[in-house]
């Protein structure tokens, strides 16, 4: 599916990766914390390759990482709550007054305040989303990997999930990689935006040279023509 | 004719595969199993899931099973004037086969089977990758627990089947049939020697294994979508009978 991609993310900022629905966009953020493994080539993390590393240190190194997953993953057994607390019970020393207030600190900066009592299937979209969000953010993760974190809600909560996105990557200041198509809303948080098509990188630029570039491809996309170098089946 | 060859060794090298995979499964569920922390919330947690929860089917066929024993066992025994030899016959037949073997049955039907929709479902809503995300071995948390519950609980479940059983045939035997209780229990005590608790027991530990780590193997490696998780469901309960059933042809032969 990956075809030969070279990207390179800077830190500290958000890096959109936008194009067509099966290009490979979610194949290629799964494999930057290495839940997938490329046939060649290599996954560079500050230098290290996280392709050849041994389970341990592979922990270890998901351990900068948090996900928000397309549809937030929360684990169904649990409570919100249980399920924000989980990364810090699992895999720290607090105590529970301390995992308390943390895990309420997170939900309160979602917008779920009140709402750990509740299970993953008493949600609405975006409330999963914003859950899936705190818990991704618990670990005070480096990078945070959002797999399509809009697709499927209507465009205010889509709106307001991109708001939210851009204001903890303010707060934390973490390395964000977006992958979405929702294009133009996307571009408003992102440094920078990547075109994938054809199972490669075709453009990395800032959002605002990005809609003016004239590379077909991009061309393409952005006006949503069904004619073009782009393959529509 | 090269076509079929193709396709018999196209057959042949896939399950190959799959019992490969399968055993590394269960290595890795294994070592993960005795590393520490240990997970004593979740294993009880699955007791109760596997044991408690499967407590009233396993009763029931239990005490039916014995009742039915009850009658074959006496028009049977009765041909040979044999029939205040019911009890032997019960008790043995229950304690070294039908307990152990329709037992996992049944939990392979009530337990196995959800067992391995709820780690097929994690697999297609990205649960799975979620705990790997989160640095956390999806294997330790998840399978390694299931495994250690089911080797407590079936032995546990099969013991329950057996006493309800062995209290089905009685009474059928005893109170409909006309045989001596007094015989009934005679008979059983001096039949029963511990080799043959013993081998039910084993059998039960050794069924209880089976279970999980198939039911578990085929949720976790369920194809992510309804589909998928249907066809692991029931290949998770096929593939369970058919080894439970082999499994105890190779200890019976072994044991007897």
């Amino acid at each position: 599916m990956l075809k030969g991609v070279n990207l390179e993310f800077t830190t500290g900022k958000i890096t959109t990766i936008v194009g067509t629905s099966g290009c490979g966009k979610t194949v290629l953020l799964k494999h930057l914390n290495a839940l997938l493994l490329p046939d060649r080539g290599q996954v560079l993390v500050d230098g290290t390759d996280i392709t050849k590393l041994r389970q341990k240190e592979l922990y270890e190194m998901r351990g900068r990482f948090g996900v928000l997953f397309q549809a937030a993953a929360l684990l169904d057994s649990m409570t919100i709550f249980d399920n924000v607390a989980f990364p810090l019970r699992e895999k720290t020393a607090m105590n529970e007054t301390q995992i308390a207030k943390k895990v309420e600190e997170r939900l309160e900066q979602v917008g779920l305040e009140g709402m750990g009592y509740k299970y993953p299937g008493e949600l609405s979209g975006g409330m999963k989303k914003r859950s899936g969000l705190a818990r991704a953010l618990v670990m005070d993760p480096e990078i945070v990997l959002f797999d399509e974190p809009t697709t499927g809600l209507d465009p205010i909560l889509g709106a307001s999930i991109h708001q939210l996105i851009a204001r903890t990557q303010k707060t934390f200041g973490f390395t964000g990689v977006v992958v979405s198509h929702t294009i133009p809303q996307v571009f408003e948080i992102s440094d920078y935006v990547a075109m994938m098509a054809n199972g490669m990188i075709e453009e990395v630029k800032t959002p605002k040279e990005f809609q003016s570039s004239q590379n077909p491809v991009v061309q393409q996309f952005i006006h949503g023509q069904t004619e073009g170098p782009i393959q529509v089946l | 004719m090269l076509f079929l060859l193709s396709r018999t060794g196209q057959f042949t090298l896939k399950q190959l595969s799959e019992m490969g995979k399968m055993f590394l499964f269960l290595v890795s569920a294994l070592l993960l199993a005795f590393r520490p922390p240990a997970k004593i919330s979740l294993i009880i947690h699955h007791i109760k899931t596997i044991g408690v929860d499967s407590l009233s089917v396993v009763l029931l066929s239990g005490f039916f099973t014995g009742m039915v024993m009850g009658f074959q066992g006496y028009y049977s025994l009765i041909k040979f004037n044999a029939e205040s030899r019911l009890g032997s016959f019960a008790a043995l037949g229950l304690l070294r086969e039908l307990g152990p073997v329709l037992s996992a049955f049944m939990v392979t039907g009530r337990t196995g089977s959800a067992m391995a929709a709820e780690l097929g479902t994690m697999r297609a809503t990205e649960q799975i990758d979620a705990l790997y995300s989160m640095a956390i071995n999806p294997i330790k948390y998840l399978v390694s627990p299931r495994i250690i519950a089911g080797l407590i609980a079936m032995p546990l479940l099969t013991a329950l089947f057996d006493v309800v059983g062995i209290y089905g045939a009685y009474l059928i035997g005893v109170g409909l049939l006309g045989v001596s209780s007094g015989s009934y229990f005679s008979g059983m005590e001096s039949s029963v020697v511990f080799n043959d608790v013993y081998s039910g027991f084993l059998k039960s530990v050794s069924f209880g294994f089976i279970i999980t780590w198939v039911c578990c193997y085929k949720g976790f490696h369920a194809p992510p979508m309804a589909t998928g998780v249907s066809q692991a469901t029931t290949e998770s309960v096929v593939l369970s009978f058919v080894l439970i059933l082999v499994w105890d042809y190779f200890l019976t032969s072994i044991m007897l």
